[in-house]
């Protein structure tokens, strides 16, 4: 908490974009209660890109909901550009890529990515927003603007998710397994494309992911997280060069790197 | 909702016309033969006309008393029609008042369910002397056999939303009225239509019910004074109009579903 309050009243805000201290998340039933997070503290900086690993059912969808105010928190805070997680959600500061893209079936690629257009005007408003045709055109699927969400692939899908979730041009896009379902070579592609699309937008990211490459190619930091209780295991600084291109993944550093990572992740288990 | 693809349409429009017939021969056969069936049963084994006429003496009847089947073909569907739209409208509105308003679920869920165990042909006569003798009862008792079948459905259609899409709406900080615009409504469609169905072909039993008490008009009136006259004939052409009719408003229904849900194919279900 102390950071945070700091932060308000010193430096501008600008450095960070997310802040979590001593986060508690706990699911009470009426018999039982899981802690899903425990004790969790880390800072993410602003236009930042930060993923996360860690075992399955260790609390990652759960850290990224909390931020978004989609779960209620037990204990500790959480400051989203120096506010709180709902009132950050009521400035539509959030936008969240999901792991299935959760498209509306029945309305049309054009008006998937539309529809945050259309709704929660009452809070905060959509003053500025990107285009609908030219993000469509930005994740590669000019032309299928009429095309119902069952007629695409899954990859296909998963960008008109993340062009919906681009549309209203978010301060902080929240992605959860979003390429889980995807083959390799399509993985890969989208990679390419969200980082292009993240250096072009400045938009802080928090990526959720299984695969460890994949953490270590896309984050400039790599946030692991043990489980049961969910606690932050290690905080690692990725951060390979820009421009980051796939064949980075060959070299020794990269090899290392993810070894590290690897490492951390095994002495949980 | 606006471009389904027109190429791939037309494509299978051509080849599925003669499909489609391929597909009805075996009901169409199985039709012609139970009706064949009846004729040498009644023929063969000399059952009097006034306990069973033979086809063609039922096909005589829509050819000599066919105006005094229409005139009271056109009361019994207006009475079905109406029920119909008063029955499913108070259904649906009192659905999406149980998804918003959880006290009033606990209320009146249960006077529902308890109003649909009472049998139709029970309500009937009370609502003839409630209602007196001329369209009001029998728009009513069409309308009491729709309701409940479509106020089930409709509660669970709007509530099975992919909870996903309800974090997405939250995550834009859209009202609820917007969750119900955008999500609940259309993703209750293939609920509300399977009721629709059922209803389409009750509405017209619930007319014809109604018609039965103290009515001299439409199709259940004349079903009693065939009856009673022993004019089979007559009898059987009557309840075969009445059958037209519910099959002509299930037809209508799903020609109307096919239209409205393009996607439940696959996506949602
Ligand atoms: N709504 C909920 N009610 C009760 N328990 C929950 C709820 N959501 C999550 N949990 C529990 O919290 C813990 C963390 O769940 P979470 O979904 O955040 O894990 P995860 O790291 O995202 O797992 P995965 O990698 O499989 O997606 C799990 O033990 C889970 O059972
Ligand atoms: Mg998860």
């Amino acid at each position: 908490m102390t950071a945070v309050q700091a932060e308000e009243g010193g430096r501008p805000a600008s450095t960070t974009a997310i802040s979590v201290r001593d986060l508690v998340v706990r699911f009470d039933s009426d018999s039982s209660s899981v802690t899903a997070l425990d004790a969790v503290s880390f800072d993410v900086p602003e236009a930042g890109l930060v993923t996360m690993l860690g075992p399955t059912g260790c609390g990652k969808s759960t850290l990224l909901r909390a931020i978004a105010d989609l779960v209620a928190i037990s204990g500790g805070g959480i400051s989203v550009f120096g506010r709180t997680p709902e009132q950050a959600r009521r400035a539509r500061d959030f936008a969240f890529v999901f792991q299935d893209a959760a498209l509306l079936p029945w309305r049309s690629v054009i008006d998937n990515v539309r529809l945050p257009l259309e709704v929660g005007r009452s809070g905060g408003g959509v003053e500025q927003h990107a285009e609908p045709e030219a993000l469509i055109a930005l994740v590669g699927l000019s032309g299928r603007e009429g095309a119902l969400p069952h007629e695409l692939s899954g990859g296909m899908r998963q960008r008109v998710s993340i062009a919906r979730a681009l549309v209203c041009r978010p301060r902080v896009l929240l992605m959860d397994e979003p390429f889980g379902a995807l083959d390799e070579i399509t993985r890969d592609k989208l990679n390419e494309e969200l980082l292009r699309i993240w250096k072009e937008t400045g938009t802080t990211i928090m990526f959720v992911t299984h695969s460890v490459p994949e953490a270590a190619f896309l984050g400039q930091k790599c946030l692991v997280l043990s489980a049961h209780p969910g606690r932050v295991r290690a905080y690692v600084d990725v951060g390979f060069p820009e421009p980051r291109e796939l064949a980075i993944r060959d070299t020794l550093e990269f090899v290392q790197t993810t070894a590290h990572l690897r490492r951390q992740l095994e002495t949980i288990a | 909702m606006n471009s389904p693809d027109p190429s791939a349409g037309a494509e299978t429009r051509g080849s599925s016309r003669a499909a489609v017939w391929r597909r009805r021969l075996p009901a169409i056969t199985a039709a012609v033969g139970l009706l064949l069936l009846w004729h040498l049963i009644v023929v063969g084994f000399g059952i009097p006309t006034y306990i069973a006429p033979n086809p063609f003496q039922v096909l005589q009847v829509f050819i000599d008393k066919g105006a005094l089947i229409w005139i009271n073909f056109w009361p019994t569907m207006v009475e079905a029609m109406a029920g119909f739209a008063l029955g499913n409208s108070i259904a649906v509105l009192l659905a999406i008042w149980f998804v918003h308003n959880q006290l009033a679920e606990r209320a009146f869920y249960p006077i529902a369910v308890f109003i649909n165990t009472i049998p139709i042909i029970a309500i009937a006569p009370i609502l003839v002397l409630i209602l007196g003798n001329g369209y009001a009862p029998k728009v009513v008792i069409a309308a009491l056999i729709c309701f409940f079948p479509t106020l089930v459905n409709m509660v669970r259609g709007l509530k099975a939303v992919n909870p996903q899409m309800l974090e997405l709406m939250r995550v834009l900080s859209a009202n609820d009225w917007e969750v119900l615009w955008k999500i609940r409504l259309q993703s209750s469609l293939p609920f509300l239509f399977a009721a629709l169905k059922i209803a389409s072909t009750t509405c017209v039993i619930g007319a014809i019910v109604g018609e039965w008490i103290g009515s001299n008009y439409g199709l259940g009136a004349l079903i009693i004074e065939a009856t009673y006259n022993f004019r089979s004939p007559l009898l059987y052409a009557t309840v075969v109009t009445g059958a037209g009719l519910a099959v002509a408003a299930f037809t209508l229904t799903s020609f109307v579903e096919r239209r409205v849900v393009k996607w439940s194919s696959s996506a949602v279900f």
